[in-house]
């Protein structure tokens, strides 16, 4: 029914946009797995993330790849302030009373946005936002953009990061402490509140990250994030929430799902089956493919 | 008095005071002010009986909403039938979507943040749904002609709207009323406080917590239905959209979870707030969510017991706080 290469092009182009979908989910989980709260918050950033390399592009006429350097530390500072000054405060260390706080925290953010932005939904002008590349042998030629190719490749590149820094480096052996035990690490002289704040500063470097990658072949608007948090939200699910490799694999899986549900089913249909798997393995397998039974 | 009395008096003083209201202004104004004050009472209580009384979040309450309102609109222009009759069946079809999604949820065990992702996901599943499928409108909408007659459900002033409205939220205060009071709330209350405790003397989690959402979903399955009768209009974003959800959300949990006036307290305040800042800023886009989101911030880290909770400090338990 359909040619083999259309259906190859839709795996390649679902795999790289789920590359981008395990970015945005590689914060989520990391926030989860440490602090085991959902940030609810998390579309809401990344959009704030996709303004903020939109503004230095038009702005300042800076590539969105050359503000990676920008764009990573003010969301580190950004996760680790709303960590430390808002929701550790709001808590009162109760989980429902942070997913209501992240919750208002994302109304906030996005219709600062709107009112600040508008509701038009804005692109910004690479030389190389069309720039297609060809793969595969001379035969069965795929032709995939080029900025999705760099998200994939920074995909890659930012989880490898990540999991050197959890598992080399003494924040993440003081994360990993505290995920494990909280009081346990506290007593060994760990700051809790402060590896707290760093983890959440982590996953919105995360968000940052992959705003400079995705901004180049995709759009900002205020409402943007919704469409990512369910997708994020899917992938953690999916994956096993607190698994990075689950969240890299899942990201990928539900990148190809949405690709092959959209070339089936149509554009806005092929959502569907995308919240038709996070519905199933809410309910059946809640711990994901990847996280421990509990 | 006991507390059935004391509910009763309370619910029959309100009904009484705000249905004279039509009575004393003609003004359009305040009218439409009134039936939109009400309005959000009766989200935020319909919400309350789930969130606040059964302890269990929901990110997706648009859904019971969009629910009804697509039933009103649907048996009106597919099938003919009065609007008088589709209001109730419009209830009871956002019943039954609760009934399906609270034994879906339970069933599973799905409580906490868990369950607020899955109701905020079944409300998105349905707004995609209908934005794609005929006869729901798909993106068009559906629009109710105008046919201004009471055996229509179309008054001709504010009034009859506000009357509507009214009894609609004297249901949902009844509806909370008999949860404060009955045993079937005690259960509930008991479920929220503590499942497993509830559990060994004998209480069905999953029973109670989905009749709650039934409950729930048919209160706000009758604010959507009345949302059409206004409006005359409906499409997937008014429908399923986050902002019914929040609104709901919002105002329960502003004006205390869990009580009877509370929710009420909240929906108000906030409506009068969005209303001021309209004043004083004029038409911002957005401005009124900003409000609600940093209320909902603001009242979650000062004051968790909601507005309601402040009748219940007494100088003493202030400085025990601190």
């Amino acid at each position: 029914m359909f040619d083999a290469s259309i259906l190859l092009s839709a795996l390649l182009n679902g795999l790289t946009t789920g590359a981008v979908y395990a970015l945005i989910a590689l914060g989520l989980t990391l926030i989860y797995g440490v602090l085991h709260i959902i940030n609810f918050a998390h579309g809401a950033s990344l959009m704030m993330a996709l303004y903020g390399v939109y503004a230095l592009k038009e702005r300042w006429g800076i590539d969105p790849y050359v503000a990676l350097p920008i764009m990573v530390p003010a969301m580190f500072v950004l996760g680790y302030a709303m960590q430390r000054i808002v929701i550790n405060r709001a808590s009162h260390g109760k989980d429902e009373n942070i997913l209501l706080v992240t919750l208002g925290l994302s109304i906030v953010m996005e219709n600062f946005a709107l009112l600040f932005f508008k509701s038009d939904t804005r692109t910004i002008e690479t030389a190389y936002t069309l720039t297609t590349v060809a793969i595969g042998p001379e035969a069965a030629q795929v032709m995939v953009s080029l900025p999705k190719l760099v998200a994939f490749a920074g995909a890659l590149v930012v989880s490898a990061l990540l999991i050197v820094i959890l598992q080399r480096t003494d924040l993440g052996r003081a994360i990993r402490a505290v995920a494990k035990e909280k009081q346990g690490a506290r007593l060994m002289g760990i700051d809790v509140e402060h590896v707290y704040a760093m983890c959440f500063g982590l996953g919105l470097a995360c968000l940052g990250a992959a705003a400079c990658f995705l901004l180049p072949a995709y759009y900002v608007n205020p409402q943007v994030g919704n469409g990512f948090v369910l997708v994020a939200f899917t992938v953690v699910v999916l994956g096993g929430m607190g698994s990075f490799a689950g969240a890299l694999l899942g990201g990928l899986l539900i990148g190809v799902v949405e690709s092959f549900g959209g070339l089936f089913l149509g554009e806005s249909l092929g959502q569907v089956g995308i919240f038709v798997i996070f519905i199933g393995v809410l309910l059946l397998r809640p711990e994901g493919f990847f996280g421990a039974k509990t | 008095m006991t507390q059935v009395r004391k509910d009763i008096f309370s619910i029959a003083l309100f009904v009484w005071i705000v249905a004279a209201i039509p009575f004393f202004t003609h003004s359009g104004v305040v009218l439409n002010f009134v039936m939109m004050a009400l309005f959000a009472c009766l989200i935020a209580q319909a919400w309350n009986v789930l969130g606040g009384f059964g302890g269990q979040f929901s990110f997706g309450h648009a859904l019971f909403f969009g629910i009804g309102a697509y039933f009103q609109a649907i048996a009106q222009l597919s099938w003919g039938w009065s609007p008088w009759l589709a209001l109730p069946a419009a209830m009871l079809m956002a019943a039954l979507v609760g009934a399906w999604v609270g034994a879906l949820s339970f069933r599973y065990g799905l409580k906490g943040s868990y369950f607020a992702l899955v109701t905020l996901a079944f409300a998105e599943v349905f707004r995609i749904v209908c934005l794609s499928v005929p006869f729901t409108g798909a993106g068009v909408g559906l629009m109710l002609p105008l046919k201004e007659s009471v055996g229509n459900m179309q008054f001709g002033s504010r009034a009859g709207f506000v009357w509507l409205m009214l009894g609609l939220v004297t249901l949902a205060l009844c509806v909370t009323a008999y949860l404060r009071n009955s045993r079937f709330g005690a259960y509930l209350q008991a479920v929220r406080d503590n499942e497993d405790a509830a559990r060994a003397v004998g209480v069905n989690p999953f029973h109670v917590k989905t009749w709650a959402t039934v409950l729930s979903g048919g209160l706000m399955g009758s604010a959507g239905a009345f949302y059409v009768q206004v409006f005359q209009y409906i499409d997937p974003a008014i429908g399923f959209g986050s902002h019914t959800s929040v609104e709901a959300l919002v105002g329960a949990i502003v004006g205390g979870m869990g009580t009877l006036w509370g929710p009420i307290l909240g929906a108000l305040a906030l409506h009068v707030l969005a209303d001021v800042t309209r004043n004083l800023f004029g038409q911002m886009p957005g401005i009124n969510m900003i409000i609600y989101g940093s209320v909902l911030i603001v009242i979650v880290m000062f004051l968790p017991r909601g507005i309601a909770g402040l009748a219940s400090y007494t100088p003493k338990s202030w400085r025990r706080n601190d």
